[in-house]
């Protein structure tokens, strides 16, 4: 359906089966532990394997499953959209572990395991270096290790974490993201060091899906006033199943405030707003927006720019149905920037890789 | 620096022309010792020895945010006679009610009430006195003013006593909460509450404030006040979200709930993003026989202040038409920094019969003022 438009699709989502899947790429002590203690597996909270939203019901195996191949991705979504590229965002409970050496453990196993089960399987495919931000210094480390490959085009952490991720402490990792000209990638979970609101604990899925949008605004609130923006103007902070009729409330309440009390972070010198439309970017699944095209052209204009939104299916989480992989209201002169112009600009390395 | 801007002529906003109702007036004790007639000996001891214990670390009213100044208030609205902003009916009287021709003002009492704290008991004997405060020092001796039932409402038996006791009494307009509660406000811990404030017919207000004990984000503590402001908007949401996905106006299909403070801008995208979800979640909220969306359209009343400032004025009017023109209330949030002047507050591009109607229509046919 997107065939000859390029299509890069800018959130797709791997399934790790289980831990044993993981155990070839631990090291002999993780790979012990793992059978020792009993870790079969590390599914999150975030995505329940059985509830509608985390895969499409006619993307599901016979087992309920889904997700967990690169020949499911190629039938239910490259091919079948017809998309150039596509970045892979896994989102396997590692960053809900505890234990600092335990989640750097499984990080390295999953963006392994990623590479050689996933990326080397086909060439259109890109991912993200998952982080275990326990450790600032060993995220860095991991960026490090894999900044070598190519295929890797952003690092990815939770819209929930344990500390806001614009907090100085987190500095170098965007250094290293800079220096390397990978994207910070923030997608919608919960590494569940807090409750999902900020009065507690919800009762319901459906309240804790819609609470991830709150922790988006939480997080560029975090990354505008700690100066994260102004320090890295080069920086690209790509904010993945966030919604995105969220954002010009959001931006209109904050940059009020800051107008009233802009002597507290003095080193922010430009509108919130100015900062965010140059550096940060949202995929569009969801849009979080009615059907009627008219109501999306009107939130479309409130965003003011038509740089800031890419294209994703967010396979194999249920945005949509059939082929409806674009939401419905998004005007056909937008398509050409949506689907390829804008995600290029945001990702480096895909610049690259599309120049070689 | 602070400036103090020179003054307009006092005036009512030519627009207001049913009349101007303020929604957001915080009247201020000097301090514990000015509620203490209507303390018993033992709580009185206990709130000399003790204080205000809220769900942070600080005492004596120090916010672990810093505001933007002394007591987040206005330079100019500290009284002659010494005393803390909004403490002195005289003043206030001058300074804002005559100033403005405001017709009808409704007190939002905040700390230190002892809502939200940490001693449920104290929190309860706090509600009643301050409620006692209300009417003495206030709304007998100025009819212009209506009161908040101002209640402990992490103890929700307790709130609802103190509600039924103030029913039928026409010097209170609502039930005031923060919009910081322990739990998500849809828990039925707080379902008394509601209960009892559509038994008594009147309005559940939540103003923005409060601490829920729980990292201000989702993910974590921030470090600024202006952060502090920004997630008093995502609490609300979360509040919001909670009062629909539970249930709350099923069960109780007269609740009328007010966001006081909390801004608005944000609740149109609110309401989509619910009823997207929602749509793909239906069968584990049976409970919910409606869109999340229509919920909030019907029980759902915003205030003014701090208004959301778009870069282009069609924007406000885009979201205010999707709110819906008649769920909106002007507030002015006297005598505090943000204070919004009711003559400039509302823009000149929205139509004058809108304007007419957040400065007075809504207000009245919403509370039956």
């Amino acid at each position: 359906m997107l065939n000859g438009l390029r299509a890069i699709d800018c959130d797709v989502h791997p399934m790790v089966p289980g831990m044993r899947a993981l155990a070839p790429y631990l090291d002999e002590f993780w790979r012990d532990q793992v059978v020792e203690r009993g870790i079969t597996q590390l599914d999150s909270q975030s995505w329940p394997i059985r509830a509608p939203k985390t895969i499409r019901e006619d993307w599901r195996g016979p087992d309920g499953r889904g997700a967990e191949s690169v020949a499911q991705l190629q039938a239910q979504a490259l091919d079948r959209f017809g998309a150039e590229t596509a970045i892979l965002n896994c989102l396997y409970g590692v960053q809900l572990v505890m234990n600092e050496d335990m989640a750097v453990a499984f990080a390295r196993a999953l963006n392994d395991w990623i590479r050689a089960e996933w990326l080397d399987r086909d060439p259109r495919l890109r991912a993200s270096i998952v982080l275990p931000l326990h450790s600032i210094e060993r995220s860095v480390e991991e960026i490090e290790r894999l900044a070598g490959d190519g295929r890797f085009v952003q690092v990815l952490a939770l819209a929930m974490g344990e500390t806001p991720l614009g907090r100085r402490q987190f500095w170098p990792v965007y250094e290293a993201c800079v220096r390397h000209g990978l994207a910070f990638g923030i997608h919608a979970g919960s590494a569940y060091r807090h409750p999902q609101t900020s009065v507690g604990w919800t009762s319901w899925y459906l309240e804790e899906y819609a609470a991830n949008q709150q922790g988006f605004q939480s997080q560029l609130a975090s990354l505008i006033t700690e100066g994260v923006l102004t320090k890295f103007p080069e920086l690209k902070v790509v904010l993945l199943e966030s919604g995105v009729t969220w954002l010009p409330a959001f931006l209109w309440r904050l940059q009020k405030t800051w107008k009233g009390v802009r002597f507290e972070i003095p080193w922010v010198d430009r509108p919130p707003a100015e900062l965010v439309r140059d550096q940060v970017r949202l995929t569009v699944q969801p849009l979080d927006a009615p059907d009627d095209p008219g109501v999306v052209q009107r939130v479309l204009d409130h965003l003011r720019s038509d740089e800031m939104l890419l294209w994703a299916s967010d396979w194999p989480h249920w945005q949509f149905d059939g082929d409806a992989a674009v939401p419905p209201g998004i005007p056909e002169s937008l398509l050409p920037k949506l689907i390829r112009e804008n995600p290029l600009a945001t990702y480096q390395r895909l610049r690259e890789g599309a120049a070689r | 620096m602070n400036v103090i801007q020179p003054k307009l002529a006092p005036g009512k906003p030519p627009a207001a022309t049913l009349g101007l109702i303020d929604v957001d007036i915080h009247p201020r004790a000097n301090g514990i010792a000015d509620f203490k007639p209507w303390l018993s000996q033992r709580w009185w001891d206990y709130a000399e020895t003790y204080g205000i214990r809220a769900r942070h670390g600080f005492t004596g009213g120090q916010p672990p945010f810093p505001k933007a100044q002394p007591l987040a208030s206005r330079r100019d609205a500290w009284p002659p006679n010494g005393g803390t902003p909004a403490s002195d009916l005289n003043f206030l009287r001058e300074q804002h009610l005559d100033s403005y021709g405001i017709d009808i003002g409704v007190l939002n009492p905040l700390q230190p009430s002892g809502q939200g704290d940490r001693n449920n008991g104290f929190s309860a004997a706090m509600a009643h006195a301050v409620n006692e405060w209300q009417l003495e020092v206030w709304l007998r001796r100025e009819p212009r003013l209506r009161g908040s039932i101002v209640v402990p409402y992490e103890d929700g038996a307790a709130s609802a006593a103190e509600i039924r006791k103030r029913a039928g009494d026409p010097n209170f307009c609502q039930v005031l909460m923060m919009s910081r509660t322990g739990e998500p406000a849809g828990n039925p811990r707080y379902w008394p509450i509601y209960e009892a404030a559509e038994e008594v017919g009147l309005p559940v207000a939540y103003h923005a404030f409060g601490y829920s004990g729980w990292a201000m984000t989702n993910g974590g503590w921030p470090s600024f006040y202006i952060e502090e402001v920004s997630e008093h908007a995502t609490s609300c949401q979360n509040q919001v979200t909670s009062l629909v996905v539970e249930g709350v106006f099923e069960r109780f299909p007269k609740l009328k709930v007010i966001l006081i403070e909390c801004g608005f801008a944000w609740l149109p995208s609110l309401g989509w993003r619910l009823d997207k979800h929602w749509k793909h979640l239906k069968a584990e909220v049976p409970h919910l026989k409606r869109a999340p969306s229509e919920y909030i359209r019907e029980h759902i009343w915003v205030s003014t202040q701090p208004m959301e400032e778009p870069e282009r004025g069609q924007h406000l009017t885009d979201i205010m038409g999707w709110i819906g023109w008649d769920r909106i209330l002007f507030a002015s949030d006297y005598p505090h920094w943000d204070f919004d002047d009711p003559r400039q507050a509302i823009p000149g591009f929205l139509p004058a019969e809108r304007r007419r109607d957040i400065y007075g229509s809504n207000a009245r046919a919403l509370y039956g003022f």
